[in-house]
């Protein structure tokens, strides 16, 4: 195989030890409807040179574990508007820990009080993150805990 | 247990991974398509490709939601999207109408991304769908990326291609030139619901009407070969029927269903099946020598001689063909 050439702005893109793309799924659980968020973290994720499955809206925790699973993420954003996320992410966790894939990074978006950063924090979430925020922060961050743990 | 024979035994999480290493062509990967490559050759692959926007993936959604309440059968889903050809990154968004098939432990679903491949598929589409057919899924589609006019590759690695259209996409003249539309073995108006359906309808009916008799071209030992249409009557002539559906309606998918059943049977008495598919293998061996080939001279050649020649090419100093025959004798150019 001829080696993989990659412009300094892609190279961290690439995980060295695997020899891969990071793929990360985006999904958005729950009844409410906006979406705009989890599209703006999807598209900075995808021009940061990482592979992002989109699920769409009104997943189930049962069905963003599956999604996860089926397409071997290293990381899984969740994006949460409803302030159903003490219940949601749990789940979540749960399920992915239940199907072997405890190694998945957990990052969620939304409205999130600040009273349960901690709690979620502790739960195993790897990121929060408000309005506000910057995508670089967030691409910064899943690609340091993706490779972190290689 | 290794990876193969987890995935064998039905672990979803080691077929997952192994896709990974497939996918990555890893090391790995190599050795598990070698160890899997006895269990192939038992699924029915069907290619779904079309423009983008005309319903492939909501098509898929149905049809794997018909197999899987009509029959007993597994359903695997290979869905490919475009990398960004300028970050290498993707957005794979195709699950996004296959919600349906969610909770279904015997439907596999695997987004991927065209990682600079041209011509509809990724590099590793036909790899990948080798293991889906070694781990036991009878049914497996594999969904191109939106697709122009030229990407006809799904032809060379499905048995049986859909090929999918919607009204308001174009008009007769679209539909006779050369490409997409040639490699059906079923056409489908997805949407149609819609106004112009009818006009859509004609348009392809006219085009069919042009082409027949069809003649089949395969690669043999890199030499294009035309095969005669099967005994040259019309009744034992496959041709490509047109069917309307309404994905979001589930409506037209029993009939959908029947064609693909019905022209699996076709290959399989015409001869075609085993034709196309020593057609595919053959066409498999000779790329993986290309690239071997190819591989094996850039690792012998020096970096430097290899940057010397280009430069010259450059500077207008050598065409490309002299740099190619002053790299492969090695001598100075």
């Amino acid at each position: 195989m001829t080696e993989r050439k990659t412009s300094p702005e892609q190279g961290d893109a690439l995980s060295p030890s695997k020899g891969r793309r990071i793929r990360v799924l985006v999904a958005k659980p729950g009844l409410d409807g906006h979406d705009r968020g989890a599209k703006v973290v999807a598209r900075a994720l995808r021009d940061a040179g990482m592979e992002v499955i989109y699920t769409g809206l009104r997943q189930t925790p049962e069905m963003i574990a599956e999604a996860a699973l089926q397409e071997d993420v290293d990381a899984v954003g969740i994006s949460i508007l409803s302030g159903a996320h003490m219940a949601l992410l749990p789940r979540v966790i749960e399920l992915l820990r239940a199907n072997g894939q405890e190694g998945v990074k957990i990052f969620l978006g939304g409205i999130i009080p600040d009273e349960d950063v901690p709690i979620l924090k502790k739960m195993g979430v790897a990121g929060i993150y408000g309005p506000g925020t910057s995508t670089d922060d967030i691409v910064r961050d899943v690609r340091k805990a993706v490779l972190a743990e290689k | 247990m290794t990876l193969v024979d987890s995935a064998l035994a039905g672990d979803r999480l080691a077929l997952s991974r192994l896709l990974t290493q497939v996918e990555n062509d890893t090391a790995e990967g190599r050795a598990a398509l070698d160890s899997l490559f006895p269990h192939t050759g038992q699924a029915h692959l069907i290619g779904v490709t079309g423009a983008p926007g005309t319903g492939k993936s909501s098509l898929v959604n149905q049809l794997a939601l018909h197999y899987r309440r009509q029959t007993t059968k597994r359903v695997a889903i290979l869905a490919v999207d475009p990398s960004s050809p300028f970050t290498g990154g993707a957005l794979l968004g195709d699950r996004v109408r296959m919600r349906d098939l969610s909770g279904d432990a015997d439907v596999f679903i695997r987004s991927m991304a065209t990682r600079g491949t041209l011509g509809g598929l990724a590099h590793a589409t036909a790899a990948m769908s080798q293991v889906f057919d070694a781990a036991g899924y009878e049914i497996v589609f594999i969904e191109t990326v939106g697709a122009g006019q030229a990407e006809v590759d799904i032809a060379r690695l499905a048995h049986t291609t859909l090929v999918v259209e919607a009204p308001g996409f174009g008009d007769d003249i679209q539909a006779i030139k050369a490409g997409i539309l040639e490699i059906a073995d079923i056409l489908v108006v997805n949407k149609a619901d819609q106004p112009g359906v009818e006009n859509t309808e004609r348009a392809l009916r006219g085009m069919l009407e042009l082409a027949h008799p069809v003649r089949r071209v395969f690669q043999h030992h890199g030499k294009v070969e035309i095969v005669d249409a099967p005994g040259k009557s019309s009744d034992n002539l496959w041709i490509p029927p047109i069917l309307r559906t309404i994905a979001t309606q589930a409506t037209g998918f029993g009939e959908l269903a029947e064609a693909i059943a019905r022209h699996r049977e076709y290959l399989r008495q015409s001869g075609d099946w085993s034709r196309r598919e020593r057609a595919r293998l053959e066409r498999e061996v000779d790329m993986l020598i290309q690239e071997t080939l190819a591989s094996q001279f850039r690792a012998a050649i020096q970096a430097s001689y290899y940057d010397e020649v280009l430069g010259k090419v450059f500077a207008h100093q050598l065409s490309p063909w002299e740099a190619v025959k002053a790299l492969l004798n090695g001598r100075q150019a």
